[in-house]
């Protein structure tokens, strides 16, 4: 176990280390930023000051060591734009995103899977069709779309729940959260909705697909023939079986979507670090876009490692490195 | 004469798919007394899994039992409810099949797997229940049990794994075990072993058992009475030594013609000709008749059961003697 560990974490080193290169070269290509930092009727004096301050004069490698270096002592550089460290900037959006983005995720998921096991063991019940069919509107309808009705029907019409903002927070080991105050929680509703409509309709067919694929192998008929409970089959065999994909798609959904919860993000207003990059990119403030990129490599990374953590926990298999 | 265990009238299941109605198993009859060992043979496709699920109410929809019994211990099963069969899976009828790799759960231990099937019919504490699963494996043939319990499958090579499975369906002391393959995945020492113990095990339990196999030679080596399956029908059927010395369907006839234990040394195998019709369009007549040198014009109607003494056949033209196969 400590073994798989250790290489797993070596794995990660590498995978992060091949990012930070791509990422700084990838946003070197995108722009210079100079003309956007420097106003227009600056002198050449200036200019050239500003330039060798940000370090722009220096070769593209030189720079990346120096990025590299400041980035194993903790800094991530200055944004260009606000002038304060990248870190407290990203630092002080990133909670709103997590809160927000878990929240959506792990409701989703419940949801799903419970919904997705139903609709796959009895698949021909009308229940199962109508779930199949709210799935299919969950793939197919536009995200920033159900945002606005959704904004427009509980907001603007009930008037049920707030259309935006991230409401009252409070403290929790130093960083403010929305979700533990009634108001902030009424705040979360509506976003999270929005954002979770998707994984929801995508769970709901992975957990249906798997479900009916499990339920006709030997395994259960094997079960039923030793005249076990249906519940026991579902509880004990089919919720072991089916954890495996659905953990990986919990995984990578929790990533792209802290990665990417833009679109939710500017549609209600929500003060996370997804409106911050696209802010960032408009003025090419390269270290905010550098760092983000990074943290959100790193983001899928630790992900990555922590499922396979889990999966080696909960499947004897993979833990004792028998391949499949 | 006792009353047998288990006794199957007319038991025909379909599949009802979109392709067309499936005639999986078709008018199956036969007798089981306690104890009692029956080899089921015939080629792939024939059905014999089919009869196992249906013996246990276990056929997965598009599929269903259409008509006939299914009693074991004196109750008719098929016109139970899904509750009440199951109380009495695993405790009075069971199975195990072909591919012990299959069968068994890969993320949970073997104690977990045995534990739930105890659970399924009993409460024992917990001590108990290792116990009693221990105990078993080690009847079983599996060594230092009671450390194994902690196992998973993966741990086990396959002709371990199978006799997990076959502990699990011992369990309760069934009345009857449905044994689909269970030894063609395992090479043949194993195979042997496992046989043979299961036979030892049945007899001390009194458990009656159904032998599935498309292999001949094995079942006749266990099994005291035989039934021959064609597609979905049994085409013949009573005790192994009659059958296999005289057989009267030209099926039997041509299955024991090609054991290589029949051939003379030296000689190629034989083999009858053609292949299994499809089970979606079957023959209205004897589904065997495109591929039998005997068939006549009359073989185009469904021939019924001739009986004779313990044995019985679905044929007009019967082998007559034993002399026309072996010559
Ligand atoms: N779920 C199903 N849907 C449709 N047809 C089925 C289904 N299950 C079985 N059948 C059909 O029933 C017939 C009998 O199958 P069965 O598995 O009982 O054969 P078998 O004698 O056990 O063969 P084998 O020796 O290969 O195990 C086959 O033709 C098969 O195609
Ligand atoms: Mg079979």
């Amino acid at each position: 176990m400590l073994g798989f560990i250790i290489q797993r974490f070596l794995q990660a080193a590498m995978v992060m280390a091949v990012m930070s290169v791509i990422v700084f070269c990838g946003v070197y290509a995108i722009g210079n930023p100079i003309d956007i930092v420097i106003p227009p009727e600056a002198t050449q004096d200036i200019r050239e000051e500003a330039i060798r301050r940000l370090g722009l004069d220096r070769p593209l490698y030189e720079q990346y060591f120096i990025f590299i270096s400041n980035l194993l002592q903790g800094d991530l550089g200055r944004s260009f734009v606000y002038n304060i460290p990248v870190l407290e900037l990203i630092g002080g959006r990133l909670p709103a995103t997590l809160e927000l983005v878990l929240i959506s995720v792990i409701a989703a998921t419940i949801l799903g899977v419970s919904l997705g096991i139903y609709a796959g063991y009895r698949p021909d019940s009308r229940i199962s069709k109508t779930i199949m069919a709210v799935s299919v509107l969950g793939f197919s309808v536009p995200s920033f779309w159900v945002g606005l009705i959704l904004i427009l029907f509980f907001a603007v019409n009930l008037g049920w729940l707030p259309a935006g903002g991230r409401g009252e927070t409070t403290e929790i080991w130093g960083v403010a959260w929305s979700f533990p105050t009634p108001n902030g929680l009424s705040h979360i509703v509506l976003p999270a909705v929005n954002l979770a409509l998707f994984k929801l309709a995508m769970m709901i067919r992975l957990a249906r697909a798997g479900t009916r694929e499990i339920m006709l192998t030997d395994t259960i008929k094997f079960a039923r023939a030793a005249g076990l409970s249906e519940t026991a089959i579902l509880r004990r065999h089919l919720l072991k079986l089916i954890s495996i994909p659905i953990i990986t798609i919990f995984g990578l959904e929790l990533g792209s979507t802290l990665a990417f919860a833009v679109v939710t993000e500017t549609i209600f207003s929500w003060p996370g670090v997804g409106k911050l990059i696209i802010d960032s990119i408009g003025v090419l403030d390269r270290p905010v876009m550098v760092a983000y990129l990074i943290l959100v490599a790193f983001l899928f990374v630790t992900i990555n490692f922590v499922v396979d953590l889990v999966f080696a926990l909960i499947d004897p298999r993979i833990r004792h490195g028998v391949s499949k | 004469m006792t009353d047998p265990v288990l006794s199957v009238k007319n038991l025909s299941t379909q599949f009802f798919t979109r392709a067309g109605v499936v005639k999986a198993v078709d008018s199956v009859t036969f007798d089981l007394a306690k104890g009692e060992i029956m080899g089921l043979v015939g080629e792939s496709g024939s059905g014999k899994t089919v009869t196992g699920f249906s013996l246990l109410g276990l056929v997965d929809a598009p599929g269903r039992i259409v008509e006939g019994s299914v009693k074991l211990n004196g109750t008719e099963l098929t016109t139970l409810s899904q509750k009440d069969l199951r109380t009495r899976r695993g405790r009075e009828i069971s199975m195990i099949f072909q591919d012990p790799i299959a069968t068994l759960n890969p993320m949970l231990t073997v104690g977990q797997q045995v534990r739930l099937a105890i659970d399924a019919h009993e409460k024992l504490s917990h001590r108990a229940a290792d116990a009693r699963a221990t105990e078993l494996l080690s009847q079983v043939g599996i060594p230092s049990a009671s450390v194994r319990l902690r196992a998973y499958p993966h741990e086990f090579s396959g002709g371990m794994r199978q006799r997990v499975a076959i502990a699990i369906a011992l369990l309760h002391r069934p009345s009857v075990i449905v044994a689909d393959e269970p030894t063609t995945a395992l090479d043949v020492s194993i195979q042997a072993q496992i046989l043979f113990q299961m036979r030892d095990l049945a007899a001390e339990t009194g458990t009656a058992m159904i032998w599935i196999s498309h292999d001949l030679a094995v079942v006749s080596s266990l099994a005291s009475k035989l039934a021959v399956m064609y597609a979905g029908r049994i085409v013949e059927q009573g005790p192994t030594a009659t059958l296999l010395r005289d057989p009267r369907h030209p099926y039997t006839a041509g299955l024991i013609a090609s054991l290589p234990a029949t051939a003379k040394p030296g000689t190629p195998l034989t083999q009858i000709p053609g292949t299994t019709p499809s089970l979606l369009s079957l023959p209205p007549g004897c589904p065997f008749a495109p591929r039998c040198d005997r068939s006549t014009d009359r073989c185009e109607v469904k021939p019924q059961i001739t009986l004779q003494e313990s044995r019985g056949w679905r044929c007009f033209h019967p082998v007559e003697k034993n002399a026309e196969v072996l010559a």
